[in-house]
């Protein structure tokens, strides 16, 4: 069986975000761009599924600065083959164009199986997993937190809020948007990352032209508030208490 | 004439067959060696025949002189005089050997004849004597006191083939009998031939008077027999040195003269062949196998363990055991990892050196330990809390997962604005350290440092953003390569600036700054702030306008103490605030340890602790009598001693400042 | 085209999901800037009734055997035929389980333009989302186009989707529904025992401030006119006050809650690491330089023994009346 498991990188949100001068979107200036952790988890599955009934996988990310560690962090996981996708990715690129141009290269893979994030936090058109499946004309089950395969089927465990699981049957092949593998994603040490910067080669692979149709087109882009610290409610017990249910209604928690 | 027929009584027959079962001994003796030998070159190599001088003068000091053993008062005296009774016997009948069976058989010359004669009887009974006492001392202390230390081997320990009980009474069992039969022999010999000058064997000579009675042919076969029980036992005690306990006679000096010898705090790098941290037996260097070999199981690591005192399931004297245990039991199938030492036990380690700082035959517990947690982290086998702050060194090059660009947050009121050291050349390079620079609990005290440092007209700069965690506890941890590159990064940063020295506020930091980077090969000039305090307080510079009439503690971290050998200087700056300094029983090199280092403060907390290192150590320091302050000099102590004052419940009783607090407040 | 907004419902074992009447309001706002109804989408099998306190012009209901349960296949199918069939100005699916496997393939299959994680509507009728974990807020323009939209909570209040009145229902033809090729097997429930506290919506959370065992009392009872429940920082639970399973930060769990009510927490980054990302933080701390401040939303410097019990009693005569 062959699974993919797709990732691409995102702002970290650790770093203090800035929006650019036309207030469209973020400064890159100063972005540190980091694997979705969603995706760490589709790459951490396959890796287990493989571990577990044997499969060949792949990962596949876009070339942009950060993809490289990525990809050897996952070879030393024990993926088969790893290769980033090179093009333009300047700025515009959404996930509609992605799905598109990703494409053509998983069915060249021969993918039976893809796992991708089942969201990041850079999406404003939709997640990936959903929009490339369509395109491959594949069936698309997210909120995935454990996957099996059992001849030919995947099974799935859904999640809903609440904690209930749904156990999905998928034909393959198919595309799962990951939520969580069954154990979080192995501690790589960095000593085994080198190793595999010496023996494990990236492909490169030409990302087919974007058309960036079926996505938003951004009016303006804000932060939500400046200030940090907390709006101080002044008065006595009760008038505090009173105004703290007047916040929890505007929640909507009563 | 004063002398002794050395063979008086003893048939030719007995003679020679004493010189066959000599010549057998030997030959068992030189097996049981040579097979110890070769199991220990099956482990890795390792260099250790660099500074020979110092070497040789470790094994004279704590092989020969014991000092080290002595530092335990009873145990101290126990072993010596066991030690020293048998040596000295030991002489004694090697000089009757050469005295009769070469110079006089060659050369029919004797030496030990009239004076020299009656002081070595003399001496040989005294000696004797002390061997007794010793071994009295450790009968009654193993099997009447039964000190916790010795007892606590482990359910899997016993069941395995090597009995230690056994393997203990033996020794105590052929030394006793050994030195009885010696007397008696003597005794004997003095009841038949009545010499004038037996007084001076006063022990034979007082066995002589119960024995004179009996008559002489009696005591003739008597003696006889006595002597070739002295003569067997001599010859199997000898036999089996290499198959018993006693084999750390052999193997003690051994492990002194080929111990670690550089700096406590350079820890020995990984091994960079295939296998990355020890995953089998064999990966540990032959070093490191002669280390368990050589342990005599006597606990002193164990009593001074805070893993161990903290109810965690490490014990390095077990771990040791253990560690020996499976070098002889290897085709049992038997797991290095899971079934002889467990990942619990590797992980409670706190690297705090305790354990290596008193044990009597220089054990390096810390290398073996970090050697098998090179391996389970190069297999991914860490706790969640340690992998996502491992991961966050490697991101952001802090343990606190915050960006680099808040790091020097701190230094924002500070006015006039703190040097960049990157951009102007400064005196003294301030690496300010993970927990000073993030955790809001030292931010305060990190600014009054640097305003001390004003104060004294200190010329200093810091890295602001190009700082990193120098890697100290992620070395420890066993995380080699990120050690390595969080290196290469602060020495790339460093080498951008032009400095005298570096002072840190972190004892950890000032470690593995000082020992483990090395400019060029040369190893870079460092302070901790205590240092240069003390520095300028001597010279002057530094001047407190207040006196602080406060009674404190000290507490010795780590790897300022046991690692660096630094306990003077913070005690001389206390001193020189006005305070009244009373110590703590565990101080200086046996200060206990808070529980942080290694990296545990970036792991989960094991269920079995019972008792808290830090919790354990601030009810130490809150019973000294009218002690209000405990001061530190490392701010993981101080996250660590606040949070155990808090769930000890000793608010009320006892403050922890930082040192630099009192400083600041006696400007 | 025509002007109308159509909501996907979301409802799970006989249970409308409160975003579905979120939805409904956020529907009626863009509604109103595109002059055009507000429809609600319900699929499902004998499952009519849960449209009749909707907030909607009208329902669409289609029935059929294979839409009982949620399957992403069996939605696609229906939904698409539908939307293509009556070509809506927009389409609302809330972000979730449900509506994220289903709007990013309709999207594709229709060839449809989508946004996602919307927030709210600016008053011209302009979705604004969420993104970067809530740092960053994104204003789109609506394409020209039937648009397909998923939906977060935060920007409208569910019970006003809701309404006395029931709304025409309009019964819609499935389409054949046979080989799909997702199937449920089984329903797997949460395990029982003890609260999960990463998984609650509600916490109010106990520190030191708390002083003894007995005054945790106080805070129960808050949590229970609230609905919520109690967790605690590392001191509380250290001294055997409450269990381990409740304790928030890096030693114990990391929350996410609607509400966070940090009640005598000085707000220790060990803790904050378990609790920062809480959607809103309220802290309730004497001093006013504890760094909970900087990581609450509100704040008041109240003693807690004053403000819990008066709180509590607010809440419980909301509660009866
Ligand atoms: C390695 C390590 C791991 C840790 N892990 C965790 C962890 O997982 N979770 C955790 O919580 N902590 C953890 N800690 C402990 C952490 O550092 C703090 O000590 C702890 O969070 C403090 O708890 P607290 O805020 O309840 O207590 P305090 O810091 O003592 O704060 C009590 C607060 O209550 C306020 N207060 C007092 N009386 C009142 C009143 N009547 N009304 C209102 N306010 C009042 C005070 O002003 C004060 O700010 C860890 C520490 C270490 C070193
Ligand atoms: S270094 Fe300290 S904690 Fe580790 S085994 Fe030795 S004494 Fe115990
Ligand atoms: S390792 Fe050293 S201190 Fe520990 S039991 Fe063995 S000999 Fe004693």
């Amino acid at each position: 069986m062959n699974i993919v498991a797709l990732f691409k990188l995102v702002p970290d949100l650790v770093e203090e975000l800035e929006i650019d001068q036309n207030g469209t979107a973020l400064n890159t200036d100063f972005l540190r761009l980091i694997i979705n952790e969603f995706d760490d988890h589709a790459i951490e599955q396959a890796i287990l599924l493989k571990e577990r009934s044997g499969a060949r996988v792949s990962v596949l990310g876009p070339d942009i600065e950060g993809a490289d560690d990525v990809l050897y962090t996952a070879a030393s996981k024990g993926a088969d083959q790893v290769i980033k996708l090179t093009g333009d990715f300047q700025g515009k690129a959404n996930n509609h164009a992605m799905a598109r141009a990703v494409a053509s290269t998983l069915k060249e893979l021969q993918a039976d199986l893809i796992l991708t994030g089942v969201q990041a936090n850079t999406d404003l058109d939709g997640s990936m997993g959903a929009l490339l499946a369509e395109y491959l004309d594949m069936p698309y089950v997210g909120y995935v937190s454990g996957v099996n395969t059992v001849d030919g089927k995947v099974v799935a465990r859904k999640e809903y809020p609440g904690g209930l699981v749904a156990e999905m049957e998928i034909k393959l092949p198919a595309v799962l948007g990951i939520q969580a593998a069954e154990q979080p994603p192995r501690y790589v040490a960095v000593s085994k990352v080198r190793q595999a910067m010496k023996t494990a080669t990236i492909e490169e692979r030409p990302l087919a032209e974007a058309d960036l149709s079926g996505g938003s087109t951004i009016h303006r882009m804000f932060k939500p508030e400046a200030g940090t610290r907390a709006e101080m409610i002044e008065g006595s017990a009760d008038e505090v208490a009173a105004r703290l249910v007047g916040i929890f209604k505007e929640i909507g928690v009563l | 004439m004063p002398f002794r027929e050395t063979f008086w009584n003893i048939p030719h027959w007995a003679e020679i067959g004493q010189y066959v079962l000599g010549l057998l001994t030997i030959l068992v003796f030189a097996y049981g060696v040579f097979r110890r030998v070769k199991r220990w070159r099956m482990g890795k190599p390792e260099k250790r025949l660099d500074r020979i001088g110092e070497r040789l003068w470790s094994v004279l000091v704590d092989a020969f002189g014991q000092v080290r053993t002595a530092q335990d008062a009873y145990a101290g005296i126990m072993h010596l005089t066991i030690f020293w009774g048998m040596v000295a016997l030991f002489i004694g009948t090697a000089l009757a050997t050469v005295d009769w069976d070469v110079t006089h058989l060659f050369f029919g010359f004797q030496f030990l004849i009239n004076g020299a004669y009656i002081l070595y009887e003399l001496i040989l009974d005294i000696f004797g004597v002390l061997l007794l006492i010793g071994l009295g001392m450790a009968v009654y202390r193993r099997y009447f006191i039964r000190p916790s230390r010795l007892q606590s081997a482990t359910a899997w320990q016993k069941a395995l083939t090597q009995n230690f009980d056994r393997d203990d009474a033996y020794a105590l069992v052929m030394l006793t009998l050994i030195t009885l039969s010696g007397y008696f022999v003597e005794g004997l010999r003095i009841a038949v031939s009545k010499p004038e000058w037996a007084p001076w064997s006063p022990v034979g000579n007082a066995l002589a008077s119960w024995f004179i009675a009996t008559g002489d042919p009696t005591n003739r076969t008597l003696h006889l027999t006595l002597w070739t029980i002295h003569i067997l036992v001599a010859f199997v005690l000898i036999a089996s040195i290499p198959f018993t306990k006693l084999f750390h006679i052999l193997a003690a000096p051994l492990n002194i003269f080929f111990c670690t010898i550089q700096p406590a705090g350079t820890l020995i790098a990984a091994r960079n062949d295939d296998q990355i941290g020890v995953k089998e037996w064999r990966d540990f260097s032959w070093k490191q196998l002669l280390d368990f070999e050589a342990c005599v199981r006597c606990g002193r690591c164990q009593d001074n363990c805070p893993a161990f005192a903290s109810g965690a399931s490490l014990s390095p004297r077990n771990l040791i055991i253990s560690l020996k245990t499976h070098l002889w039991d290897t085709s049992s199938g038997h797991k290095l990892h899971g079934d002889v030492i467990s990942s619990k036990e590797l992980w409670a380690c706190t690297s705090c050196r305790a354990c290596v700082q008193v044990c009597p035959v220089y054990v390096d517990h810390l290398a073996s330990i970090i050697d098998m947690r090179r391996y389970l982290v190069n297999e991914g086998e860490v706790d969640a809390l340690l992998q996502k702050t491992l991961a966050n060194l490697g991101r952001y090059g802090n343990s606190f997962g915050q960006s680099e660009r808040m790091r020097a947050k701190w230094t924002q009121p500070i006015q006039p604005v703190i040097k960049d050291a990157r951009k102007e050349a400064v005196e003294y390079l301030w690496f300010v350290g993970d927990y000073a620079s993030y955790h809001v609990m030292f931010s305060d005290i990190t600014r009054k440092t640097a305003q001390v440092f004003q104060k004294a007209d200190l010329n200093f700069g810091i890295l602001y953003d190009a700082e990193r965690n120098t890697g100290n506890d992620v070395r420890r941890v066993g995380e080699e390569g990120l050690f390595e590159s969080l290196v290469e990064k602060n020495t790339a940063a460093m080498d951008k600036c032009k400095y005298n020295a570096i002072i840190t506020t972190d004892p950890h930091s000032y470690n593995t700054l000082k020992n483990e980077y090395s400019a060029n090969g040369n190893h870079r000039l460092v302070f901790h702030y205590t240092e240069l305090l003390d520095q300028l307080i001597a010279s002057g510079k530094l001047q407190f306008n207040r006196k602080l009439d406060y009674r404190v503690t000290y507490h010795d971290p780590c790897y300022l103490g046991r690692y660096n050998g630094i306990y003077d200087a913070p005690r001389r700056v206390i001193r020189a605030l006005g305070c009244d300094l009373i110590e703590m029983p565990r101080h200086g090199d046996r200060a206990f340890c808070c529980g942080a280092g290694g990296g545990k403060i970036w792991m989960e907390e094991q269920p079995d602790v019972k008792e808290r290192p830090a919790e354990s150590r601030v009810r130490e320091a809150a019973g000294m009598s009218g002690v209000s302050t405990l001061v530190t000099t490392c701010p993981k102590d101080l996250v660590m001693f606040r949070d155990a004052v808090k769930t000890a419940g000793l608010e009320e009783k006892i403050l922890v400042k930082d040192l630099i607090e009192l400083v600041h407040e006696a400007l | 085209m025509n002007q109308d907004i159509y909501v996907v419902i979301e409802h799970l074992r006989g249970q409308v999901a409160d975003i579905s009447y979120l939805m409904l309001v956020g529907a009626r706002a863009l509604a109103q800037t595109t002059g055009g109804e507000v429809i609600a989408v319900l699929l499902g099998h004998d499952a009519q009734g849960l449209a009749n306190n909707m907030a909607a012009n009208k329902v669409l209901y289609v029935d059929h055997p294979a839409l009982a349960e949620f399957t992403s296949d069996a939605y696609q199918k229906t939904l698409a035929g539908l939307i293509r069939e009556r070509e809506p100005r927009a389409v609302l699916f809330a972000s979730s389980s449900i509506g994220a496997d289903v709007s990013g393939v309709l999207s594709a299959r229709l060839n449809l333009p989508l946004i996602s994680s919307c927030q709210s509507f600016s008053a011209d009728g302009r979705p604004i989302s969420q993104i970067c974990g809530g740092k960053i807020m994104a204003e789109s323009d609506l394409p020209d186009t039937t648009t397909l939209l998923t939906m977060i909570p935060g920007g409208y209040k569910p019970e006003e989707g809701q309404s006395g009145k029931a709304p025409e229902i309009i019964k819609m033809e499935a389409p054949s529904l046979d080989n799909l090729r997702v199937t449920l097997k089984q329903y797997i429930e949460p395990e029982a025992g003890d609260v999960d506290i990463s998984k609650e919506p509600i916490i109010i959370s106990v520190g030191r401030g708390i002083q003894n065992q007995d005054n945790i009392e106080i805070a129960e009872e808050l949590a229970k006119a609230l609905g919520g429940v109690v967790a605690a920082s590392r001191p509380v639970v250290d001294q055997g006050w409450m269990s381990t399973s409740r304790l928030v930060g890096k030693s114990g769990k990391k929350v996410k809650p609607k509400i966070y009510l940090a009640l005598g927490i000085s707000g220790a980054p060990e803790h904050v690491e378990g609790m920062g990302e809480s959607e809103v933080i309220i802290a309730i701390n004497t001093d006013t330089n504890a760094p909970i401040f900087n990581v609450a939303k509100y704040g008041t410097t109240i003693d807690l023994f004053d403000l819990v019990p008066a709180l509590t009693e607010k809440l419980r005569e909301i509660k009866k009346a």
